[in-house]
């Protein structure tokens, strides 16, 4: 038999179904890949036992011909999810020792699909990051490190580590600015970031509400799928979420792509564009096109604003939702003589060096004054970008481009930390998608001369997830990948 | 002209004032969870995840809130905006669980309105609305139970409010006091929100500043606080303006600026400077989409809305022929016109408000009792009402029953018949007794005929004491004219 943490979640779906092993049996597999893989610092909070719990109950619901769509799998959560009884900390000291006493709403769609959860996974502290080096607990070690350890990128970076390394069958992640499917592609694996509003945020830790959306790192493609099929839905605790009708994602797997437009931006074939990533971007567009897909140019002019508008617009909003941690009602206090220094003393304490930094950046953009030539105008341009995909998708069915323009970098690489401008401009390729509010998954195109996995994007329309699938899906069959690491 | 002029050495001054109102909106949950409003309930009881700001929580729009606020609007004859936006205003507090306040900032639920207002020299006056927006309430701090230490109760956080902006319409403390009174039976009216100042469920801030008479001039204004009564307000206003006067009169500046109003010595006292006021650093609230109604669902608002105190006392002027007076002191409540209204159904309306504003409105402050616990049913006035304009009683026989009804609760007929109480309208019956009295005084009857007509009261005392007060004193009054004259 095949080591079992190598199965898909569809596969072992089916081995679960047709009694190859048992639920209890899947939760150790992946607790033994748990236990070999601490050095990846991937999960902050292990709850294996609790896991082997559901997974007895899951195996008497199997055993009945009962069970959800995700029955007896196990997952792991990335620790913005408040997950009720467990320990809660957006991996920042100033969650510590939080235990919620909610459900998220996405976490409690999966649970009521069966699924198993081992953990709490590592991220950037509040999820401000791209590379897990801001995390609390210290950064995630990518699975694909060689003789320097690596970043598995951020923030979901604990959720691409953990799938890559096999120490969960899938991952939940949250993507603001591209931190599904950046870590996705640094460390080999598979990140949907649906369309916002597509799942619940309630119950998620808010970094950037008009930006956060909750997706699956897995595998593959189709486990993407499977995940998000338990993911998605409307949701009345959550104004912002979408009341839409939530298709069968995994029924557009498979279907021909013979015919859809797949469209190229010009302007996306930045100077000093990584060649072996230049490269690997034509040579999916000739694998899709091979299919019978067409290749159109099409543009996004307000593209090179992205950056710029996303650095303003989520600083600005997380300065609000970042408030609320004031030392006085939940996580860490750190008294004072007086009120305001007790917020002072907590909150230095309690963030970190980046959230402080975004937090002021933040807390600038909005001040008298400064909001119309900050926050107002970068709405404008959001608004801009918006348009730009709403023009260019007349011209074509999904957008390909690199997820990155870098493979993953060592930990604490020198150049990333002395300009923060560096770091964010991984970022380039995913930000603007968030900003538009659209759906786009990352899946790994092949290694670098390294030997070090790349991603490649594919953007659909608002709602149009099934076309991103089906085209991520088809790629998927002629890169031939070979799986984890 | 009902202006408070302020007499200067220099010249004469006016008050320009404008007030803002907090409103606490009547409903059963508060305006973004579904936490309940109870007043009264324990301390931190009425508190869910959402209104303690606990991470990933999220407002979810109370649309009776919006309800109330648009009857309110209606109410106010202001214009409804079926487009506004929530925005965050941001400020640290103790008692503001998120470190912001949802509110509204640049588009209001209510736009432009007017109130009427009466005068106690008769006039009146109209006071503009400049906009009324729905916001959250904050906790209460409690700063007495610890020499140390502030205690937080969370059961108003959340809680809805209306602001309701006033334009600076206000010369005088006395046009400030007929505003509050009348908003107050308005909002009582429309069931929006309990008016009870002292209770806090409506709070009163006042801008004020004064120009010499004659001048068009706005000159820096004062912001004054949370004064928490109508009395306090008009005091505080005054107060305000006269110090104001003074300082200009010594050749002193008046600098924008916050204060307070002490109620122990009914002066303001100086708070914050502007230099020192908060930026609230307001952006558009990602957590709620922009609230859009239908013009269905603000029709259906106005054809449900009760008649509202304006419009009911020109009705009782016009077509029950009460005295403005009248109609303006049984108008001030909703509870007080609708039992005059039941009380007046098919009688004298007239007589009956002459009753109701004279034994029974005393005989209620008597007894320090509510129209709700009065002992006499509206129906049983306006039956007493009836037994006298159809002359079964006379007046000074009805105060008798009146009394008795207040003792028993019993109907004026049962009481009229046990006690034998009717009026002696029988001329024959009555015509003896005069007979008899004019028999037994021929002392008096001379008298009366030399010039002294004034025993004429005497004559008719008589009369009344030999039939037990049940003689019709205008049979009596004709009869004894008749015979003396």
């Amino acid at each position: 038999m095949t080591e079992l943490t190598k199965l898909t979640i569809a596969q072992a779906k089916k081995g679960l179904k047709n009694k190859e092993f048992s639920a209890v049996e899947l939760v150790e597999a992946y607790a033994t890949k748990m236990n070999k893989g601490k050095k990846y610092n991937a999960y902050v909070c292990e709850t294996v036992e609790q896991a082997l719990e559901q997974a007895k109950q899951s195996q008497m619901r199997l055993d009945r011909g009962e069970g959800g769509n995700l029955e007896g799998i196990p997952l792991g959560i990335k620790d913005l999810f408040c997950t009720k009884d467990i320990a809660t900390t957006a991996c920042s000291n100033i969650l510590k020792g939080f235990v919620p006493p909610y459900e998220s709403t996405v976490t409690k769609k999966l649970l009521d699909a069966g699924a198993n959860f081992l953990g709490k996974l590592n991220l950037d502290e509040f999820a401000m990051g791209g590379s897990n080096e801001t995390s609390a607990f210290g950064p995630v070690v990518n699975p694909w490190s060689k003789d320097v350890p690596l970043v598995a990128g951020g923030s979901s970076g604990g959720s691409a580590a953990a799938v890559a390394a096999e120490m969960c069958a899938g991952a939940t992640g949250t993507d603001t600015g591209g931190s599904i499917r950046q870590p996705s592609a640094y460390c080999g694996v598979t990140g949907i970031k649906p369309t916002y509003g597509r799942c619940s945020r309630y119950g998620i830790i808010a970094f950037a509400s008009s930006l956060d959306q909750a997706g699956p790192i897995a595998k593959d493609v189709r486990d993407c799928a499977i995940m998000l099929n338990s993911m998605a839905g409307y949701d009345a605790k959550d104004s912002t979420s979408a009341n839409v009708a939530v298709p069968d994602f995994e029924r557009f797997l498979g279907d021909d792509i013979k015919g859809m437009k797949i469209g190229i931006p010009k302007e996306y074939r930045v100077d000093g564009l990584n060649k072996e990533i230049a490269a690997y971007w034509d040579k999916a567009a000739e694998m899709l096109k091979a299919r019978g897909a067409e290749i159109v140019e099409i543009s996004l002019p307000n593209t090179k604003y992205a950056l710029a508008t996303y650095y303003i617009i989520a600083p600005a909003e997380a300065s609000a939702n970042l408030s609320r941690y004031d030392g006085l009602r939940f996580g860490n206090r750190v008294d004072g003589n007086t009120l305001d220094e007790m917020y002072i003393n907590s909150r230095s304490a309690g963030f970190g060096k980046e959230v402080k930094k975004r937090i002021m950046v933040g807390t600038y953009v909005l001040s008298a004054g400064y909001y119309d030539a900050y926050y107002l105008k970068a709405q404008k341009v959001r608004r801009l970008i918006r348009d730009d995909f709403i023009k260019a998708f007349e011209k074509c069915d999904v957008i390909l481009t690199p997820t990155s323009p870098v493979a993953a970098f060592p930990i604490g690489d020198k150049s990333m930390q002395d300009d923060p401008i560096t770091m964010w401009l991984n970022d380039i390729f995913t930000v603007s998608v968030s900003l538009a509010g659209l759906p786009a998954m990352s899946l790994p195109i092949g290694l670098n001369e390294q030997g070090l996995p790349l991603g490649i994007q594919i953007i659909g329309k608002a709602f149009d997830e099934g076309a991103v699938l089906k085209t991520g899906f088809a790629l998927e069959q002629d890169v031939n990948f070979g799986g984890a690491k | 002209m009902s202006g408070l002029i302020i007499k200067g050495n220099t010249c004469d001054w006016e008050i320009i004032c404008g007030l803002e109102i907090h409103c606490q909106i009547i409903s059963k949950s508060k305006i973004f969870s579904g936490a309940s409003t109870h007043y009264g309930a324990d301390v931190n009881e009425n508190v869910s995840f959402v209104d303690a700001g606990m991470p990933g929580m999220l407002p979810v729009l109370n649309e009776e809130c919006v309800r109330q606020a648009v009857k309110t609007g209606l109410g106010l004859n202001a214009k409804i905006n079926k487009h506004s936006v929530f925005s965050r205003k941001n400020y640290f507090y103790a008692d503001l669980p998120q470190g912001y306040q949802i509110t509204q900032f640049e588009h209001p639920l209510v736009g432009e309105g007017f109130v009427k207002i009466d005068l106690e020299d008769g006039s009146n006056k109209s006071i503009g609305i400049e906009r009324i927006h729905i916001e959250q309430d904050t906790g209460k701090s409690i700063h007495d139970i610890s020499p140390t230490k502030t205690f937080i109760d969370f059961n108003r956080a959340g809680v809805g409010l209306m602001e309701i902006v006033t334009k600076p319409d206000f010369r005088s403390p006395d046009e400030a006091g007929a505003f509050l009174r009348k908003l107050r039976t308005i909002v009582r009216y429309l069931g929006t929100c309990d008016g009870n100042m002292d209770e806090g469920s409506m709070r009163c801030d006042a801008s004020v500043s004064v120009r010499p008479v004659g001048s068009n001039e706005l000159r820096p204004r004062a912001e004054i606080k949370n004064v928490n009564s109508v009395k306090f307000v008009m005091q505080a206003i005054e107060f305000e303006a006269k110090r104001q006067v003074e300082i200009y009169e010594s050749g002193g500046e008046i600098e924008q600026q916050t204060r307070l109003f002490d109620q122990n010595t009914g002066e303001t006292r100086f708070m914050r400077s502007k230099e020192f006021a908060h930026d609230y650093r307001y952006f558009p609230e990602p957590d709620l989409l922009p609230l859009d109604l239908s013009d269905e669902f603000i029709a259906e608002i106005k054809s449900g809305l009760v008649e509202l105190p304006d419009a009911k006392q020109e009705r009782f002027v016009k077509e029950m022929g009460l005295t403005p007076y009248d109609a303006s002191v049984l108008t001030e409540d909703r509870e007080t016109a609708e039992w005059f209204e039941k009380a007046a159904k098919g009688h004298d309306a007239k007589k009956v408000a002459n009753w109701m504003m004279g034994d029974f409105f005393a005989m209620l402050n008597e007894k320090k009792i509510s129209l709700a616990e009065s002992p006499i049913s509206p129906e049983n006035l306006g039956a007493l009402v009836e037994l006298i304009t159809s002359d079964v009683i006379n007046g000074k026989t009805a105060k008798d029953v009146f009394a008795i009804m207040v003792e028993t609760g019993n109907t004026p007929e049962k009481i009229v018949e046990e006690k034998g109480l009717k009026q002696v309208t029988d001329t024959g019956a009555i015509e003896k007794i005069i007979d008899d009295i004019i028999a037994s005084n021929p002392d008096n009857v001379a008298a009366y005929k030399g010039g002294k007509v004034n025993l004429m009261g005497w004559f008719v005392g008589q009369v009344m004491k030999a039939s037990h007060g049940k003689a019709n004193p205008g049979v009596v009054n004709s009869i004894l004219k008749q015979k003396l004259d």
